[in-house]
């Protein structure tokens, strides 16, 4: 039932033999040791296991393994690290945008997705783009305003 | 004379509280535990301006049944109150001690020496000596005395200021919680709950279980207790999503939607009691309002997860629960351990703004890794699990009353309630861990306890008003007869408790025509409330307030969080159409002296945004087999497009001790939308959460 499959994680390739049905989500944790995407529902409804798929934001929780050959899979690890942050990252950081912080790893793979399509959105555009991430500790204002601050970073308004 | 504080007289020894290691660093103990609170970082923060370290030279650590000091629960916003007073006080006693050593070694008198990041300068210059030099000759296993007086606050380096939250950085970049400890040899778990005390297990298709894991799994069967436990986390999950269809129960519980009612649960068989001035005879003539919230879930984003190992005798549990001492005795008592063999360790986890599911999942951890020796259990819980098994907040109703004097006035006021306990926390008046009901034999039912007021009030809490009033009570009606288990939920009864009394004064700031700021100020004496009023109404503009009734409103709440801690007062405006769509919240708070601004208003912040939700959209339903709402589809809650621009100011109060805000903001603001919609529409809504029906209801009525 199961068979080798090589799965693109973060740049890297990984050889990975689990059944292919197999949500993602536990292999990036249980398998390739990336526990930065979370386990929330397992219903795609709270966005924390959200990863990056061809640049796209999409559930890991579950997408079966078996349907990602020769696909790109990014995580919050593949973003950056703490000792090199990336700009959404560091402007989390900055904002101190978060409390329990379980819902951030979905929060910045979404808010990457979204900037990559629209640099130089509103608050209301961020607001719709993250509305599928559920943060329960209420940290959504800050949330929102380190995604307006990184885009204005990564993309700086023409004067 | 400084004393000992709360926690310190239970834990007197220094080294509980304070241990220097050899990294050059400094290890501050505390039973507290992050929640996402930021405790963490406000603890460090006071240890490092007592000891003149640097922030990067503390290590803290928490919730250590073992090593650390023992506190109880982190719970009700004490933490700072209480372990950052101790650790104050200790940091200041190994402060002198180390002093008066250094002093001796160098042969220098005390007040040629200061401290600068650890290290002993005599009269400016390096001494060649430092904390760590000297830390051998300092006996901490002694006892604090409580002889040294802390330092004053015009000293603080870092208490007052926004220091980052030490713990952020790692949850950023795919780190720091229980969930994603890995230890060699682990195996995964889950469980099938015993659907309610006395449930017993009659079948159990063990066969199709293990078709439908896909991969090999081993059941654990203690009495009524299931566990599916194996390497791979994917088919262990399986088995459990099969295992409800393949389990016969018998005496399973049943529910009735109509038991999630309020109404039900009023009408049920209560202990009563009032707390209080004696109402007056004959009973005055009194306006009366009832108010109504639903059962709530905490909703936390991650289900309760628990990592155990049972080895060498010893019972090594890490949790995320609120205090570690706790839950070392009450495994210990459930599995029949003595409490030196069972360790338990604190790991961070989703926040759980109250008493969730975290502690049940660390018995069921336990009792998996009892079961199979030497081997690390990672145990987690379902998200229809926690939905359907976390202890609910209670359902209640308040009917205020309140008689007038001729200026229409409060003189007389009783706030009377009806709730289940909000205080079933485990080992707290007869309480328990939820797989102990699993057990041969179960622990006795527990009687209806609720947290008493001195201590803050469960249902209580906030049921007495903080205004100027001759004669005030609760009267309090406890019901003990709810088939949900209940317990805290941040707040407890003070967000229906605040969202009642504020409701009735605007109606009788109306009732005396006159503007609901004004009305207040004219029966508030405590100058702290009346300043975070005045700075409310004046962020929101509060003087251009129209008439209302137009389908936008503005609406306030106060409240002092029980009536002893931090004050709030929040201003919300909203839009009213079929929806209510909250625009902007205005909060102003006084917590005593501030430790870390950002990480107070951060704190509010969500408190504002939660109670939001709960006021318009969080309700638990029952269906006939147990909890219904058990998903984010039935159990909505609040999403980036309903957020509104919060602002949030500080009073200055440093001259008070600091207090905690975790909790303060939610009465007052659900209390602000309440009012807020009843002036946007011209009619008050006086049951939570206020969804379209009841919007529509309102306006057909
Ligand atoms: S865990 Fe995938 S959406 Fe919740
Ligand atoms: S920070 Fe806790 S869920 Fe978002």
């Amino acid at each position: 039932m199961s068979k080798a499959l090589t799965l693109t994680v973060n740049g890297q390739d990984h050889d990975i033999d689990v059944p292919l049905t197999t949500p993602l989500l536990d292999v990036l944790r249980n398998h390739l040791g990336l526990t930065g995407s979370r386990y929330g529902c397992g219903l795609e409804q709270c966005g924390a296991c959200m990863v990056l798929i061809d640049g796209r934001a999409t559930y890991s929780c579950s997408r079966e393994v078996g349907t990602l050959a020769g696909r790109a899979v990014t995580t919050v690890e593949g973003l950056g690290s703490a000792a090199a942050l990336h700009p959404l990252q560091q402007a989390f950081l900055d904002e101190q945008a978060g409390q329990c912080g379980y819902c951030l790893s979905g929060m910045l793979i979404a808010a990457k997705a979204f900037l990559d399509q629209n640099p130089q959105p509103t608050r209301s555009e961020v607001a719709a783009a993250l509305d599928a991430n559920l943060c329960r500790c209420g940290s959504h204002p800050r949330i929102l305003r380190a995604v307006l601050k990184a885009a204005a970073k990564i993309h700086p308004k023409a004067a | 004379m400084t004393g000992l504080t709360f926690s310190l007289k239970d834990n007197p020894q220094l080294d509980r509280w304070l241990r220097f290691q050899d990294d050059r660093t400094v290890r501050i103990g505390t039973g507290k535990v992050e929640l996402g609170q930021g405790v963490l970082t406000a603890l460090a923060q006071i240890a490092a301006d007592e000891l003149d370290l640097d922030i990067g030279q503390i290590r803290m650590m928490s919730g250590n049944s073992i090593e650390g000091p023992a506190e109880g629960y982190t719970a009700s916003s004490w933490s700072i109150e209480h372990s950052g007073a101790a650790i104050r006080v200790v940091a200041a006693e190994v402060r002198a001690l180390a002093l008066a050593r250094a002093a001796l070694r160098l042969n220098a008198a005390p007040d040629e020496l200061t401290i600068v990041e650890g290290a002993f300068l005599r009269n400016g210059a390096p001494s060649g000596i430092d904390y760590w030099s000297i830390a051998g000759e300092i006996n901490l296993s002694a006892e604090a005395t409580g002889t040294v007086p802390p330092r004053p606050g015009s000293t603080y380096r870092l208490v007052g200021t926004s220091v980052p939250r030490i713990d952020l950085r790692a949850k950023l970049t795919g780190s720091g919680f229980i969930q994603d400890m890995a230890l060699p040899g682990m195996l995964h778990a889950r469980t099938l709950r015993q659907p309610g005390r006395g449930a017993t297990l009659i079948g159990l298709d063990e066969d199709a279980i293990r078709r439908r894991a896909g991969a090999a799994i081993q059941i654990v069967r203690i009495d009524n207790f299931v566990a599916f436990v194996g390497v791979d986390e994917t088919a262990v999950r399986a088995a459990a999503i099969a295992a409800a269809a393949c389990a016969v129960w018998e005496n399973a519980r049943a529910l009735d939607p109509e038991q999630a009612m309020p109404d039900w649960v009023a009408s049920q068989p209560s202990i009563d009691q009032r707390i209080g001035d004696p109402l007056p005879e004959p009973a005055p003539d009194r306006v009366s309002v009832r108010f109504t919230r639903p059962f709530l879930s905490h909703g936390s984003i991650a289900p309760s997860c628990a990592v155990a190992l049972y080895r060498d005798d010893i019972l090594t549990v890490w949790s995320h629960a609120q205090g570690m001492h706790p839950l070392r005795e009450n495994i210990a008592k459930t599995v029949g351990l003595s409490p030196n063999k069972v360790a338990c360790h604190h790991m961070q986890g989703a926040g759980c703004y109250g008493h969730n599911g975290a502690d049940d999942a660390a018995l069921d951890a336990a009792l998996v890794a009892l079961a199979l020796p030497g081997q690390p259990i990672r145990h987690m819980w379902r998200r229809e699990e926690e939905f359907g098994y976390e202890p609910l907040s209670s359902a209640m109703a308040v009917t205020v009353h309140a008689a007038l004097d001729p200026a229409g006035r409060p003189v007389d006021w009783t706030t009377e309630i009806w709730s289940a306990t909000h205080g079933q926390r485990p080992g707290v008046g007869g309480a328990y861990l939820l797989a102990a009901d699993a057990l041969k034999e179960p622990p006795p039912e527990r009687k209806p306890f609720d947290i008493p007021l001195e201590r803050g009030g469960g249902a209580t809490r906030n049921g007495i008003p903080l205004y100027d009033i001759d004669a005030k009570r609760i009267d309090l009606h406890l019901i003990h007869d709810v088939p949900v288990r209940t317990s805290s939920l941040r707040g407890l009864g003070a967000t229906l408790n605040v969202f009642a009394i504020e409701g009735l004064l605007d109606n009788l700031a109306a009732r005396a025509g006159e503007d609901p700021v004004t009305y207040r100020l004219a029966i508030l004496s405590d100058p702290r409330a009346r300043r975070v009023l005045e700075k409310a109404a004046a962020m929101a503009d509060w003087s251009s307030r129209d008439a209302g009734g137009a389908g936008s409103g503005l609406g306030l709440g106060l409240a002092r969080y029980k009536n002893s801690s931090a004050y709030a007062a929040v201003v919300a405006a909203v839009e009213v159409d079929e929806t209510v769509r909250v625009t902007d919240v205005w909060c102003a708070v006084d917590a005593g002296l501030v430790i870390n601004p950002d990480g107070l208003v951060n704190q509010i912040e969500g408190n504002i945004v939660q109670a939001i939700s709960w006021t318009l959209m969080e309700e638990v339903r029952f269906g006939l087999e147990g909890i219904a709402t058990v998903d984010w589809e039935s159990y909505p809650v609040i999403r980036f497009s309903d957020m509104p621009e919060i602002r949030v100011e500080l009073t200055e109060a440093g001259e008070h001790p600091p207090l905690g805000v975790g909790e303060c903001a939610g009465g007052p603001t659900a209390a602000a939308i309440g009012n807020a919609v009843a002036h946007a529409l011209g009619i008050r809504i006086h049951d939570m959460p206020m969804t379209r029906d009841r919007i529509m209801t309102a306006l057909m009525a």
